[in-house]
């Protein structure tokens, strides 16, 4: 009983780091109806910023999240308005391949910037280990579950209430009346980029103090496809479960199954998903007026 | 009734002066087009499928852009300035708000939230409440299924919204599209008392676009009739009402019995050879 407790607060912990993510990734799916295959180098630049930020630059680490979530909102501005807005009108096609470009880039980038060699930084968030009945589990694994849901539920929140959130789902909707409300469509998509990049930031921020700084942490960004294939691509809420779901799946499964299968058992519910469901558990409906 | 006949000496809200658009540089849709809407007034645009009334529309609110068109040549003046060539959301945040043809409600937001959405340029956030308020007085239906998904409404209910967004964002001039467009006859009867009522309790001034130009014509108080890209006749509502082409051709009235299709084009050529 005290293993399966702890791999289930492992698997969330997880799965809440693969919800951030994927929030990202849904935010700009709402959008502008980009897949974003360089969500996972987001997520990579998050553990690589708050490693620059604390190691260094010696920032003490309230700062240094800090100045992580800062940077990454700039470059999120700064791929939006250089690499995505130039093809704005351009079929969505083009905008989807040009981002398995940046990918690419971000990581070259990373590479060159950081090295290849992995790193790691004080962890931030409270070691230690915490008692639940009989069972241990690590402090930062536990914390970094409630984290990741305030600041989803702060997301939905946005989603529903603010002007821009608002704006964001008018323009999904449809685009022309947008406009003719005067909803600039350039703004909103460097929202929608900076706001993936930042949630990216947070998912890496969380997973480079619990498992370290390494390029491996961008393959990590590859569980984003089955997690919002399983949510919904357009839905938080569904991100958020996806994201629950797949990271128990992938503990359970490596630890009562078979180690090794842990890795490929997110893309068999991906394409079991994909037969039964296409649009996902939470995925939007098409609208028919009868 | 604040009927405002167009004096040549009063300062138009509106005004187009010969204004030429291209779609794709090669289509040629307006071909000097020329018209003026007095402050506070509501004017109509009729003419058939084709003759240009929507890409008026859109020249005026920059909608023009996302389609490939552009304003070639002329001018058009909102409030003594010159805005074609502006931005969308410009033109908006200067108070010209197009209720785009077909409703076009957001049908996965709520009733609520597309009036937030039709709030989006305005700057004095507080009072939004106050306005949304205002906006279900005038349709309590609306009111009623505030936390709706809007693709759940009737057509009628969307056009309501259509509106309603509309005054959301307090426009000075509100360009409206066939709101008649896939109503039934009695529905069309309600909203346009409603925006007939718009014009009179807040003042804003309206130009109405119009295939049902008998309605147009008994809410508006002067009007223009267009034909391939121009002006081809231009009165007040009553002098249109009275005029025989248009009681013919718009109204379908014409004391001469039925006439048959090539009398109706050769009217349109004469019509355009006379302009």
């Amino acid at each position: 009983m005290d293993a399966f407790l702890q791999l289930t607060v492992s698997g969330l912990s997880t799965g809440m780091i693969y919800a951030l993510a994927a929030v990202g990734f849904v935010v700009i799916y709402k959008a502008s109806d980009v897949i974003n295959f360089a969500q996972g180098d987001l997520l990579l630049f998050g553990t690589y910023l708050i490693f620059f930020g604390i190691v260094q630059l010696g920032l003490p680490w309230t700062l240094g999240v800090l100045l992580t979530l800062v940077l990454a909102a700039g470059l999120g501005l700064l791929v939006e308005r250089t690499v995505l807005r130039p093809l704005v009108g351009e079929p969505i096609i083009s905008m989807i391949m040009v981002t398995i470009g940046l990918s690419s880039v971000l990581r070259a980038l990373a590479n060159a910037l950081w090295g290849a060699q992995p790193r790691t930084f004080p962890s931030f968030l409270p070691s230690g280990e915490v008692r639940i009945g009989t069972a241990v589990v690590g402090a930062d694994r536990l914390i970094a579950i409630p984290l990741a849901l305030v600041l989803l539920g702060a997301l939905a929140l946005f989603f529903r209430r603010s002007r821009d959130g608002v704006a964001m789902r008018a323009i999904a909707d449809d685009q022309l009346a947008a406009l003719s409300m005067g909803i600039s469509i350039p703004r909103v998509f460097a929202v929608a980029w900076a706001l993936a990049a930042v949630t990216a930031a947070v998912g890496g921020m969380m997973l480079g103090s619990i498992v370290g700084v390494s390029q491996s942490v961008a393959v990590v960004g590859l569980r984003v496809f089955p997690v919002v294939i399983l949510g919904g691509l357009d839905s938080i809420g569904g991100a958020v479960l996806g994201g629950a779901i797949i990271g128990l799946l992938e503990v359970y499964t490596g630890a009562y199954i078979g180690h090794g299968l842990n890795l490929i058992v997110p893309y068999i519910l991906l394409i079991v998903v994909l037969m039964i469901r296409p649009y996902g558990l939470f995925g939007k409906e098409i609208i028919e007026r009868v | 009734m604040s009927r405002s006949e167009p004096a040549a000496s009063s300062e138009p809200l509106l005004a187009l002066e010969n204004v030429e658009v291209l779609y794709d540089d090669v289509i040629l849709v307006l071909r000097g087009l020329s018209l003026r809407v007095e402050p506070g007034s509501i004017a109509t645009l009729l003419g058939s499928n084709g003759a240009g009334k929507t890409t008026t529309l859109k020249a005026i609110s920059g909608l023009l852009e996302v389609e490939d068109g552009a304003v070639t040549d002329g001018a058009i003046r909102f409030d003594g300035h010159e805005i074609q060539g502006l931005a969308a959301d410009r033109i908006v945040r200067r108070g010209i708000f197009q209720v785009v043809e077909g409703r076009r409600v957001f049908e996965h937001l709520t009733v609520r939230e597309n009036l937030i959405a039709g709030a989006y340029t305005r700057r004095d956030r507080g009072r939004l409440a106050e306005d949304m308020d205002a906006v279900y007085e005038y349709f309590p239906r609306l009111a009623e299924r505030s936390a709706q998904a809007a693709g759940y409404l009737s057509g009628g209910e969307q056009q309501m919204l259509a509106l309603g967004r509309a005054l959301m964002a307090r426009p000075r001039l509100l360009l409206l599209d066939e709101p008649s467009l896939g109503l039934a006859p009695l529905l069309v009867e309600g909203i346009f008392e409603i925006i007939r009522r718009i014009n009179e309790e807040s003042g804003t001034t309206i130009l109405l676009v119009e295939q049902n130009a008998r309605i147009a014509l008994s809410i508006a108080d002067f009007g223009y009739v267009m034909e391939g890209g121009r002006i081809v006749l231009e009165g007040t509502a009553d002098e249109l009402r009275g005029n025989e082409d248009v009681r013919e051709f718009y109204l379908g009235l014409g004391e001469v019995g039925r006439r048959s299709y090539r009398d109706v084009k050769h009217y349109r050529r004469r019509k355009r050879w006379l302009s």
